[in-house]
C-alpha cells in the first residue's frame, strides 16, 4: 500500500524573481506540512526537470537547498507525464519498501524566466531534430495536426472544443490560485487569435510560474487515508509522425491496465483529473479513458457532466488549460486538487462524491501515457 | 546518423528505407528495420501520397520561421507505405492526393505538397 499523505500547490500565474528552486521550495513546504511531517522524516525525493534551469542532477539540487539528505533522489523526464510517472514510481518504491516517505516536488519559473519564444521554443524540441524541428512546429502545431485528424474522423468541430475551454476557466473561476479569473464564452475562444489552426489561443493552456509537490508514504501520517489502487504506463512512439493510428493510442492501453491492476471499471470513477494541455487533448483523452462516448465529450461537457455538481467533476481547479501549466507542476496541481476533493477540503469547490478517482497524464504528442486510480480507504 | 543526401542537408529528394527482412518502410532512417530489426536499404520516395493531417501554423517561435507566417504543416501518408512531415498548399485537406516539391524555408529547402 501507499498513501498520498500530503500536497502542496501555489498559485499560478507570474511569481516574479522566484526561480525554480524557489517555487519547489514552497510547494515543498506546504506538502510536508500538509503532511504533518518534518524534514528528517522525508527519506525519497522525486522531481521533475526545470526547462528554464536544466541540471543533471535536480533531485539532489534541490535536497541540498531545501536540506534534506534523502536515501533515494533522482530526477524523471517523461515530458506531461512526469507528474503521474512520479506518482506511480513512488507508489511503488513506496509499496516495495525501499522508502518511508516520498516527497515528490516540481515547479519552474517557466514564464518570468524566458521569453514566450524560448519556452516555445525549448518545448518544440519534443520533435524530431532532423526531420520535424526544420519545419517550424511547434507544440501547438504537433497537435493541430491530431486535433484535424480527430476532427475529421469523429465529426468533431472547433466550437465542440472551444466547450472544454470554457468548463476549465470556470472551474478555475473557483479557485483563487488559478492563473485566470475572467470567465470565457464559446464566442471567445473561436475569436482568440489562431495559433496553429484548428488551434485558437484559448484552446491553448499557457505557460505560468508554479510549483506543486505531494509526500506518498507508507502509512497515513493523519485523518487522510487515500491510497494509490492501481496505476499503469503505456508508450507507443515520440514523434508524431510516428504516432500509431486514433484507435490505438496510449491512453487506451495504459487505463485497459491501470483498471486491470486497480480491479476497477469507469463506472466506479465519482471524479476525474485529466491531463488538458490543449482541448483537444482533453477531449481525446476523456474519449480514450472511456468518460465520454466517442465523440460526445463536448456534448456532455456543454450538459453539465464534467462540472463541480455534475455526474463527473473533472479538473475543478480549471487545468492546465486555466490554473496554469508551469511544466511538470502543471499536471501535479491535478493530484493535488484530487487529494483536497477526496479529503473533503475543496471548499466552494467540494463535489459531493469524491471517494475514487482516475487520473491521466500525457507527455509528447500522446506519446507517453499514465492512469491512476486513488481509492479513499476508511 | 550522418549526413543524408535528402532536403534535411539542402538536396531535392525525400529518402526512406525498406526492410530486407519483413519489407516494413521507415521514414526516420537507423541502421535497422524499427519492427524486426532486420538490415534496411534506402530508397529514394516518389513524392506522391495522401495527406494524413493538416494544421496552419500561425505562431512561430524564431524570427527566421516568423518570417513564412502562415504555413502549412501537414502530415503525408507516401504511397510506398511511410509517414512524414512536411510544408503544403495552404488550402490542402485530408485526403488530398499530393505530390510533394521543395520550398526555401529560414535558409534551407523543405518538403512542399501540392495537389496532384
Amino acid at each position: 500500500m501507499s498513501f498520498i499523505t500530503g500536497v502542496g500547490l501555489t498559485s499560478f500565474g507570474r511569481h516574479e524573481g522566484a526561480s525554480s528552486l524557489d517555487l519547489m521550495s514552497r510547494a515543498a513546504e506546504l506538502a510536508l506540512s500538509d503532511a504533518g511531517l518534518v524534514r528528517r522524516e522525508i527519506d525519497g525525493v522525486l522531481c521533475g526537470y526545470s526547462t528554464v534551469s536544466p541540471h543533471i542532477m535536480l533531485a539532489t539540487v534541490f535536497a541540498e537547498h531545501f536540506g534534506l539528505k534523502p536515501s533515494y533522489a533522482h530526477a524523471v523526464q517523461v515530458g506531461g507525464a512526469t507528474s503521474l510517472a512520479m506518482a506511480m514510481l513512488a507508489h511503488h518504491l513506496v509499496d516495495a519498501g525501499v522508502v518511508r516517505h516520498m516527497l515528490v516536488v516540481s515547479g519552474e519559473n517557466r514564464l518570468t524566466g524566458q521569453s514566450r519564444d524560448a519556452a516555445i521554443q525549448a518545448l518544440a524540441q519534443v520533435g524530431h531534430p532532423d526531420y520535424e524541428v526544420p519545419l517550424g512546429p511547434t507544440i501547438p502545431a504537433y497537435y493541430g495536426l491530431v486535433a484535424s485528424r480527430y476532427m475529421h474522423e469523429h465529426d468533431v468541430t472547433e466550437e465542440d472544443l472551444a466547450e472544454l475551454a470554457v468548463l476549465m476557466r470556470r472551474h478555475a473561476l473557483a479557485h483563487p490560485g488559478a492563473q485566470f479569473h475572467e470567465p470565457i464564452t464559446v464566442a471567445d475562444v473561436m475569436a482568440s487569435k489562431p495559433v496553429a489552426l484548428p488551434l485558437k489561443l484559448l484552446d491553448c493552456c499557457p505557460v505560468s510560474d508554479g510549483g506543486a509537490a505531494f509526500v506518498i508514504s507508507r502509512e497515513p501520517t493523519g485523518e487522510a487515508r487515500i491510497h494509490v489502487r492501481g496505476c499503469a504506463q503505456a508508450h507507443t512512439h515520440q514523434h508524431v509522425t510516428a504516432a500509431p493510428a486514433l484507435g490505438e493510442l496510449g491512453a487506451q492501453i495504459a487505463v485497459a491496465r491501470a483498471k486491470a491492476i486497480a480491479g476497477l471499471d469507469i463506472a466506479d470513477v465519482r471524479y476525474a483529473a485529466v491531463y488538458d494541455s490543449f482541448t483537444i487533448t482533453l477531449a481525446m483523452l476523456l474519449e480514450d479513458l472511456g468518460l465520454a462516448k466517442r465523440g460526445e465529450a463536448a456534448a456532455l461537457a456543454r450538459a453539465g457532466h464534467f462540472s463541480r455538481d455534475g455526474e463527473m467533476p473533472l479538473n475543478t481547479h480549471g487545468g492546465l488549460l486555466s490554473y496554469g501549466h508551469c511544466g511538470v507542476g502543471g499536471a501535479m496541481a491535478h493530484l493535488a486538487e484530487t487529494h483536497r476533493q477526496m479529503t473533503g477540503r475543496a471548499g466552494a469547490r467540494q463535489v459531493r462524491d469524491a471517494s475514487i478517482a482516475l487520473l491521466h497524464g500525457d507527455g509528447g504528442v500522446l506519446s507517453s501515457h499514465v492512469s491512476m486510480f486513488l481509492e479513499r480507504v476508511r | 546518423m550522418s549526413e543524408r543526401a535528402d532536403w534535411t542537408s539542402a538536396r531535392e529528394a525525400i529518402l526512406y528505407q525498406s526492410c530486407c527482412s519483413c519489407g516494413a518502410a521507415q521514414y526516420f532512417p537507423r541502421a535497422f528495420c524499427a519492427v524486426c530489426g532486420g538490415d534496411v536499404t534506402e530508397n529514394r520516395a516518389s513524392g506522391e501520397g495522401r495527406v494524413y493531417a493538416t494544421t496552419l501554423v500561425c505562431r512561430a517561435a524564431t524570427a527566421e520561421t516568423r518570417a513564412h507566417l502562415p504555413y502549412n504543416i501537414v502530415l503525408v501518408d507516401a504511397v510506398e507505405g511511410f509517414r512524414m512531415m512536411a510544408h503544403g498548399e495552404k488550402d490542402l485537406a485530408i485526403g488530398d492526393e499530393v505530390v510533394a516539391r521543395f520550398e526555401p524555408l529560414a535558409g534551407r529547402i523543405v518538403p512542399y505538397f501540392v495537389r496532384r
